[in-house]
């Protein structure tokens, strides 16, 4: 066998890939459920955070605060481990699923707050001032002028969070959970051989390159001068 | 002249802690009249007039628009607003809407008009400043003077009892601080009261029905734009004047 030939077997094994194709897919179909719905709750609430922040009721906007700094601070590995192996004993069992969705979302949250807050405050008073002097309450101001405004401001920042974050769905392997990168590693390890490895980066590819295409226009389309 | 004034400060105040930036001003704006206040900055002009609309709580006295108080406690302050238009020295259009969505968004959201109506309305407005052709345009692609009309425009849609002008053209190159004055002119001309605080002394003087001069926080001097300009009474107005025109 040449080098080009135990290379093409070990990385690019047909056979392997026929066996194990239908685990790295249902893997993917699981990846791309949960990034799906981390990105939707993820963004939901943080926007929410940031709404409720910019209340400016002193506690509420300290908690917040202090959610914020301690989920970006924390690695995500470590809060899924402890909601899938703490939460039991507290008689609130959580599958994988379960365990993967809710700490992605709050993490997500977390940085999405900051990135709303960020654009909250970017915006000049005399946005907000115009709109209540034409007798907009403030959560018609809120939902009509600032938050299209600063949510234009966040989209770099949180078309890559979303991207970062969904990503961290292969972390879901330390509970178990049946996503690409662990379906990938169980068959590798069966089958002796990596290419089930090679086939998941391909899979990563085919979720996120069209996922940075269309933050990329969003981004874009977004745009303004002022 | 009707009886009852558009607009009454009695006794008005307003401190930020320990600074006194208005020490009791009474003025009465009557119908159909156009007020120009006047005064060095840090006299408290732009104060005053955020307070008639509440962006600034006074801290004292009555703000009286149209026979109610509007700063007590039971003022519904957002129906209020409906009825005092505000034009403001930066525009602050809203970047995310065109010019038509900058003039109808109040149409639509406080007045619960339908798409359709708000839009006509807003057309209507427009026109009357000028500017039709620019409706469907964004406010970064405007002229500075074109979104200050845009700005009046935003104002005028909600048929407000008074307008209230906060330096609408002091942000505006040279050239284009005509244009704004003229549309402002001809609303007077419609009958729309009108308290503008204002550095363009010629405008004051050629338009005004009444000239304000403010200065600590308190009116020194008002009356008719000849008396004020032609022969100011007080010392602090005269001195006032004098550098105005030393630097023009």
């Amino acid at each position: 066998m040449s080098d080009f030939e135990r290379f093409i077997h070990t990385f690019f094994n047909l056979e392997v890939a026929a066996r194990y194709w239908p685990d790295i897919l249902s893997g993917l179909g699981v990846t791309a459920g949960i990034g799906l719905l981390v990105a939707v709750s993820g963004l939901a609430l943080g926007v929410a955070l940031a709404v409720l922040r910019a209340m400016q009721i002193r506690p509420l906007s300290l908690l917040i605060i202090a959610f914020a700094d301690i989920l970006r601070a924390l690695p995500p590995l470590v809060l899924m481990i402890i909601f899938f192996f703490a939460f039991p004993l507290i008689g609130m069992p959580m599958n994988a699923f379960t365990t993967v969705w809710l700490t992605l979302t709050l993490v997500l949250a977390a940085y999405a707050e900051e990135s709303m807050w960020g654009g909250i405050l970017a915006l000049p008073r005399g946005q907000s001032e115009a709109a209540r002097s034409t007798g907009l309450t403030w959560w018609q101001t809120m939902t009509a002028v600032i938050l299209p405004q600063a949510f234009r401001i966040a989209v770099p920042p949180l078309t890559n969070r979303v991207i970062a974050i969904s990503k961290n769905v292969a972390l879901g392997s330390v509970v178990a959970l049946s996503e690409v990168l662990n379906n990938a590693q169980s068959a590798s390890s069966l089958s002796a051989n990596p290419t089930p490895l090679t086939m998941a980066a391909f899979a990563y590819l085919l979720l996120f390159l069209p996922v940075m295409l269309a933050a990329r226009r969003l981004e874009r389309r977004w745009q303004w001068k002022v | 002249m009707s009886p009852s004034p558009i607009l009454e400060l009695v006794g008005l105040h307003k401190a930020y802690g320990s600074l006194s930036v208005l020490r009791g001003i009474d003025l009465r704006v009557w119908p159909g009249e156009m007020v120009c206040v006047i005064g060095p900055s840090g006299s408290g002009k732009s104060s005053m007039l955020r307070c008639c609309n509440r962006l600034e709580e006074s801290t004292g006295g009555q703000v009286v628009v149209d026979g109610v108080d509007i700063t007590r406690a039971d003022v519904d302050i957002n129906t209020v607003r409906q009825h005092i238009g505000m034009v403001f020295q930066q525009f602050n259009l809203y970047p995310h809407l065109t010019a038509l969505g900058n003039v109808a968004l109040a149409l639509r959201k406080v007045q619960g008009k339908s798409k359709a109506e708000a839009e006509t309305l807003a057309m209507a407005a427009l026109e009357r400043v000028g500017l039709v052709d620019k409706a469907r345009v964004y406010p970064a692609q405007l002229s500075g003077g074109q979104a200050q009309r845009v700005g009046i425009a935003r104002a005028i849609v909600l048929e407000p009892k008074l307008i209230l002008f906060d330096e609408p053209t002091s942000a505006l190159d040279p050239e284009t601080v005509g244009e704004v004055l003229k549309v402002m002119r001809q609303l007077r001309e419609t009958g729309m009261t009108m308290l503008v605080v204002t550095h363009e002394m010629g405008f004051a003087r050629a338009a005004a029905d009444r000239v304000i001069f403010m200065d600590g926080g308190v009116i020194v001097e008002e009356g008719v734009p000849a008396a004020v300009f032609g022969a100011p009474q007080h010392e602090r107005t005269k001195a006032f004047l004098a550098r105005y025109h030393a630097a023009e």
